[in-house]
Order: C-alpha cells, then structure tokens, then sequence
C-alpha cells in the first residue's frame, strides 16, 4: 500500500473519531474509564514517540547525537521555554555534536 | 476586541499555529512530500497525531502503523468532542466544522470561559485560527524543510526527539503520568530490537491502555505545548473536563478560574 493511502485512512479516522464525539449520546461520557483510557494512551504514545526517535535506528537500539538533542530539549523545558525554541534547541545540540564529530 | 474569549482564542491560535513550521519542516526530512504534509495539516488536523504519523515513518516503520499510532492518539479529540457538544452545542451543519476543529487548545479555550457565548466565542476563535495559521505554517516549513537539504547535517532528527518531548512535557503533571511515561518508554526500548520499526510504538499503546484500564485515578488529558490560556493551568484541573457536568447548567456555575468544588463523584 502506498503512503498516501495511509494518509487518506489517517485523515478519516481522525476526522471521524472527533464527529462521534459530537453524534453519541452525552450519558455516554459517564463512562469514566474510557476518558482514562485516552488520557493514559496519550501520555504512553508520546513517551514511546520521544524514545523511539532518540534512541532507535531502525530495528537497532543506538546512542548518538539524538540523545544529545533530548538533553537540551529537557533543560529548555525546565527552564519554560515555548515549543519551538524546544525544537530549535534539540536541533542545534544535534548538528553541533555530529560537527563535533560524534553520532 | 471586547470579548476575553477571543482575545485568549488569538492569542493561542499564533502560538500553535506557528509551530507548524516545525511540523512542515520535519515531516519533508522524514520522508514525505510537500502535498503529503499540507494533507495532513488540513485533513487530519491534530498537532500530536500529525506528529506521531511522520515520527513513525521517519523511523522506517509502515504505513499501517504509522496511521494507527495516529488514531490511538487522536481517540483524545473524541472525548473532546463530546464535551464540546455539551458546552457549546453547534447545530446541524456546524457540527461538521466544531468536529474538525475539535483539539486541545480550541477545547482548552472554551472549557476556561463561564459565560456561554464566550465559551462559543472562544472555541470557534481558537479552532479556525489554528486551523488557518497551522496549515499557513505547515506550508512555509515544508518548503523550508526542501530547501535545507541533508536533515541530518541541520540536526532535524534531534529535532523531532525534542518536538515529542514537547509534546509530552505538559502532560507530566503528577506521579502516575510521570510512572505511566517511564513504563512505555522501557516497553519501547525492551521491544525495539525484536519488532519491525513502528511497532514497539504500537506495544507502548497496549501497556498504556491496559495502565488506563485498571487504573482507578482520575487523569488529566494533558495538553499541548504553550497552552495556559488561563491564570490557573489548565492542567491542574484538567481531569475535571473529562467528566461531563450533570447538564450544561452545571457548567456555567463555575468561577472564572475553574471548578474549585468538587463536583459529586
């Protein structure tokens, strides 16, 4: 299958789970469990996301330059930096490590 | 200008909609071409699922787990969405519309506001200004992000790692996310090594649901970077938004800084 048609399947499936939230019957969301179940999913998909792109080259594990990059986004985050000095910074340590010669 | 709601509604859609450059920018370095990018900006529309899309494909993984990392993170604007039929109730066709621009931050925006009209006000203000900035600025990064060349000499890939981290940043607050974080991300490690690429992340998911299953703690949803639009964080009492008030007067009994009573359990 090609991209596009997982970007299609994507672009529906999203745009259908956001409708259901607005077709279903509002007892519905008495059901507790379910938005658990989505606040959980997001923060264990974000996680793995973030681990994923730091520390795997294909099916190998690896530690290079990328760690460097998850170091500096931490540090701008605890200093409350906004979301794209974040990006920017994780960014400049990994092309200034890989000029330093290393990953 | 007089309402609050839309003043807080601008200023968030310029915050989000400009981080869209990182998105444009990042998704032509993992892979994708330029129309791919703007389809997803204008189609599927949700910051962490776009994100998550092309973090899967840049890792080498398929197409098909690609797009189901993206819809196990969107299931969030669904619950959404029912809170926004609750609150601002859009009629008929409107519907349509409310859906798409159905994410944390139009969410976030409105579910701050105590006046109905400014609850309105502030979600539709929210909604279509990040829709229009976000796909305004997926188009300039993605034509940025061509223009670099080598993604790697540019530290793009560091890049991403730091847009997840973001991402995930805001959405920590508290002891049982922060455990819920570790446990994935050591699934996702342990799993690499024996699983194609994109699939760990999908593993992650599975620990995750079963965590959320039989967890009994109320979760806040988290939201997206740069979101505060309020003097209180939104954060804080975010995990009330996640239960529908008893009826939508229920709702608008609430100070202007959130529900500080607590609602019957």
């Amino acid at each position: 299958m090609s991209l596009w048609f997982w970007i299609v399947v994507a672009c529906v499936v999203s745009y259908a789970t956001k409708l259901v939230g607005y077709l279903v019957p509002a007892k519905w969301m008495k059901n507790e469990r379910m938005s658990r179940v989505a606040a959980t999913l997001t923060i264990g998909l974000l996680a793995s996301l973030t681990v994923v792109n730091a520390f795997s080259s294909g099916q190998q594990l690896a530690f290079d330059a990328r760690f460097g990059a998850l170091l500096a986004a931490a540090v701008a985050l605890v200093l409350r930096a906004p979301f794209l000095v974040v990006v920017i910074a994780g960014a400049a340590a990994a092309a200034l490590l890989r000029l330093a010669g290393w990953g | 200008m007089q309402s609050p709601a839309v003043k807080v509604g601008l200023s968030i859609a310029i915050a989000t909609g400009l981080y869209g450059i990182s998105f444009g920018a990042l998704s032509v370095a993992s892979g994708l071409d330029f129309w791919q990018t703007v389809a997803l900006s204008f189609l599927l529309f949700s910051g962490g699922s776009q994100f998550a899309f092309i973090g899967v494909v840049s890792g080498g993984g398929t197409g098909i787990a690609a797009m189901s990392a993206s819809a196990l993170l969107g299931i969030r604007n669904g619950i959404y969405g029912m809170q926004m039929n609750a609150l601002i109730s859009p009629r008929n066709w409107r519907k349509l519309l409310a859906a798409q621009v159905t994410i944390d931050e139009s969410t976030a925006t409105a579910s701050g506001q105590i006046d109905p009209g400014e609850q309105r006000a502030g979600f539709w203000t929210a909604g279509v200004g990040i829709f229009i900035l976000w796909n305004l600025f997926t188009a300039v990064g993605a034509l940025a992000g061509n223009a670099l060349g080598d993604p790697k000499q540019w530290g793009l890939d560091g890049a991403a790692v730091a847009a997840f981290l973001a991402l995930l940043w805001p959405r920590l607050k508290g002891k049982e996310p922060a455990a819920i974080a570790v446990v994935c991300g050591l699934a996702t490690l342990l799993a690499v090594p024996f699983l194609p690429s994109g699939v760990p992340i999908l593993v992650a998911a599975g620990v995750a649901g079963v965590i959320g299953w039989f967890s009994r703690q109320r979760l806040p949803a988290g939201m997206a970077p740069d979101i505060e639009p309020y003097d209180e964080p939104y954060s804080e009492h975010d995990c009330h938004h996640m239960v529908l008030p008893e009826d939508a007067t229920a709702s608008r009994g609430r100070g202007k800084n959130g529900p500080q009573e607590r609602r019957p359990e």
